[in-house]
């Protein structure tokens, strides 16, 4: 391991120094010191992180409406209340339907335009930051313009005057669930925030691919362009697809942001996890008890998520090797 | 297209092909770079029209320049986006100092002080990986509220400072770092603490650079936390504001899209200045395949 080794090193350096001072003040010394560096992050964590999480599983168990500090333990009723009563089961639906939009449509939009960058010789710097540049942008500042300007359901929406230059009528692509036009106004919004950052992993990826690979292929005639890509290009990133994948699945888990402001609160439909919990714990019935035993199931489903993603990449083998 | 063959072999096909290629190239990135653009382009279209100009029955290309939106902004007192605009800034700069500070130091901890028990205090740090902040942020609240937080700097920066994932990512790194540099540091006299903040830190930079840009983006982007803290207006971030004025029907379109537009613009100018960093940060730490 890693640090058997750091600590072999320090231990070995600092005793050829100063050979005088005793072993034992040496290793506290470093125990001091760790705790120095360590301390202060170690006791927000401990704040911060894990009592709020303890203190939410244990209200899930409580009657807590109104209240941080319930006294009536109702066993598993809140669990029981969210997944049947209330809205939540259906967020976790509208959820995969996300998901299953947003989660490959972003990928091969940042692969397409890693690959397409890749290839220029000039103005490669200018066009990466030209994709890039999205990431800056808030998912408010983003949901104002999709919704005000671009898909704004009226006349001088741009969407509605392009189509208008084709003899189209105007859509209203926000004000009602079916046809589900808001789903084009989502996912556009989101691919356009995301899809440069991930271009700079699958940039970064496609330069680690070995030259050596190509003019091997080529000598053994593979054709450029389609053969190289599915035989050499697509296998040579498989660690980074499956990392950005997964990578994308968390982060349609925790959609929120432009939901709320595209969609908001009050409509029926299109309604993320964060959401009704949102609603749930803070909205008209306060009820912290249903809100944090839905946060423990959404946690407990992307713990799933995460795991799953460390046994695909090998998470922690990597340290080894270092 | 979809080839990333190495220049190496394309010398021979070059006067064939390249010409046709390259034009073909060239135009698919440039029409994707123009979709790109265009929400940026409304952004600064909308933002210096008139209302009219913005509803008209026509589409107007180019907007009338009006300038003087900006100081209709941010003398409008009912929009209160000045106010916004520094518990912004505020919130950002703290949270981008106080995390490179707090998660610096542990990631250094971790990876480079030996201690008996370092490894179990790292799986600790892992764990809380598994949980996104964003999925916590019922139980935060509670904490925070009873801690009387709520409407206050300190409610919005320090909960936010301790990730998980950034001492993750300092923690990688520091592992990487030369200990070369660290050992010299240390056969003249320093301690840890002296070694990192002399030796360690200034040769960092760059790392460090990575971080404070994404950390002040997210900072500065956030919406759910200060949502849920900031319920007095006073207290507001930008990005409060400007939702709040997508449902209140009361602010004009102008002034609208000149408050996104003042809310985009500082970190379009970050981020084009240290995207380099950025790029360097991400390729190294985003994945490790």
């Amino acid at each position: 391991m890693s640090t058997t080794t750091t600590r072999g090193v320090a231990e070995a350096t600092v005793a050829e120094t100063s050979k005088s001072r005793p072993r034992r003040g040496l290793r506290s010394n470093a125990t001091l010191n760790f705790w120095l560096f360590t301390g202060p992050f170690l006791i927000g964590l401990v704040i911060f992180v894990f009592v709020p999480i303890g203190w939410s599983i244990w209200l899930s168990f409580f009657d807590a409406r109104y209240t941080v500090t319930p006294s009536h333990f109702i066993g598993f009723d809140n669990y029981k209340q969210i997944l049947t009563n209330s809205n939540f089961p259906d967020s976790l639906l509208t959820f995969t339907v996300f998901a299953a939009f947003i989660v490959p449509t972003t990928w091969a939009l940042s692969l397409g335009l890693a690959l397409l960058v890749n290839q220029l010789r000039f103005m490669r710097a200018f066009f990466r930051s030209v994709f890039f540049l999205p990431t800056a942008v808030s998912y408010v500042a983003a949901a104002l313009i999709w919704k005000m300007s671009i898909f704004s359901g009226v006349r001088f929406g741009l969407m509605n005057t392009v189509l208008g230059w084709f003899g189209v009528d105007n859509i209203a692509y926000l004000a009602n669930p079916s046809p589900p036009w808001y789903w084009l106004v989502i996912v556009s919004l989101r691919l356009w925030i995301q899809a440069g950052f991930y271009m700079i992993l699958f940039l970064a990826a496609l330069q680690n691919i070995p030259a050596e690979l190509y003019e091997a292929a080529e000598i053994d005639g593979a054709k450029r362009g389609w053969q190289t890509f599915r035989y050499i290009t697509l296998p040579q990133l498989r660690a980074t697809s499956t990392a950005v994948v997964l990578l994308l699945l968390v982060a349609a888990y925790q959609a929120f942001d432009e939901f709320f402001n595209i969609i908001g609160t009050k409509a029926t439909w299109a309604q993320t996890p964060l959401m009704e919990l949102y609603k749930a714990a803070l909205g008209t019935s306060q009820d912290y008890g249903a809100g944090s035993a839905g946060a423990v199931i959404l946690s407990l489903l992307i713990c799933i998520v995460t795991l799953a993603q460390g046994r695909i990449m090998g998470f922690g083998r990597g340290e080894e090797s270092k | 297209m979809t080839s990333t063959a190495p220049q190496l072999g394309k010398n021979r096909r070059k006067k064939r092909g390249s010409v046709l290629g390259n034009t073909g190239l060239y135009l698919a990135v440039g029409i994707a770079a123009l979709l790109f653009l265009i929400p940026f382009y409304l952004i600064l279209r909308n933002a210096l029209s008139t209302d009219p100009e913005i509803t008209g029955e026509n589409w107007k290309l180019l907007p009338s320049f009006q300038w003087g939106n900006i100081s209709e902004l941010f003398d409008d007192q009912t929009v209160q986006f000045g106010r916004a605009l520094w518990n912004s800034t505020v919130v950002a700069v703290l949270m981008t100092v106080g995390t490179l500070l707090v998660c610096s130091l542990a990631g250094y901890g971790l990876a480079r002080i030996p201690y008996k028990h370092s490894n179990k205090v790292f799986y600790v740090v892992l764990a809380t990986l598994m949980v996104p902040t964003a999925v916590t942020f019922v139980p935060s609240f509670v904490l925070v509220s009873s801690l009387g937080w709520v409407d206050t700097y300190r409610g919005l920066i320090i909960p936010g400072l301790f990730s998980g994932f950034t001492c993750f990512l300092f923690r990688q790194y520091f592992l990487g770092f030369p200990k070369e540099l660290e050992e010299a540091a240390r056969v003249d006299g320093l301690g840890y603490w002296g070694a990192y903040w002399r030796i360690v830190v200034p040769n960092s930079l760059n790392f460090f650079a990575a971080i404070a840009t994404i950390t002040f983006i997210s900072g500065w982007n956030a919406f759910l936390w200060p949502l849920v803290i900031g319920q007095d207006p006073n207290s507001w971030t930008v990005q409060i504001a400007l939702s709040s004025f997508m449902t209140n029907q009361t602010v004009n379109f102008h002034l609208i899209f000149m408050a996104t537009a003042v809310s985009i613009l500082p970190l379009v100018f970050v981020f084009l200045f240290l995207q380099r960093w950025l790029v360097q940060g991400i390729a190294q730490t985003g994945i490790k395949g």
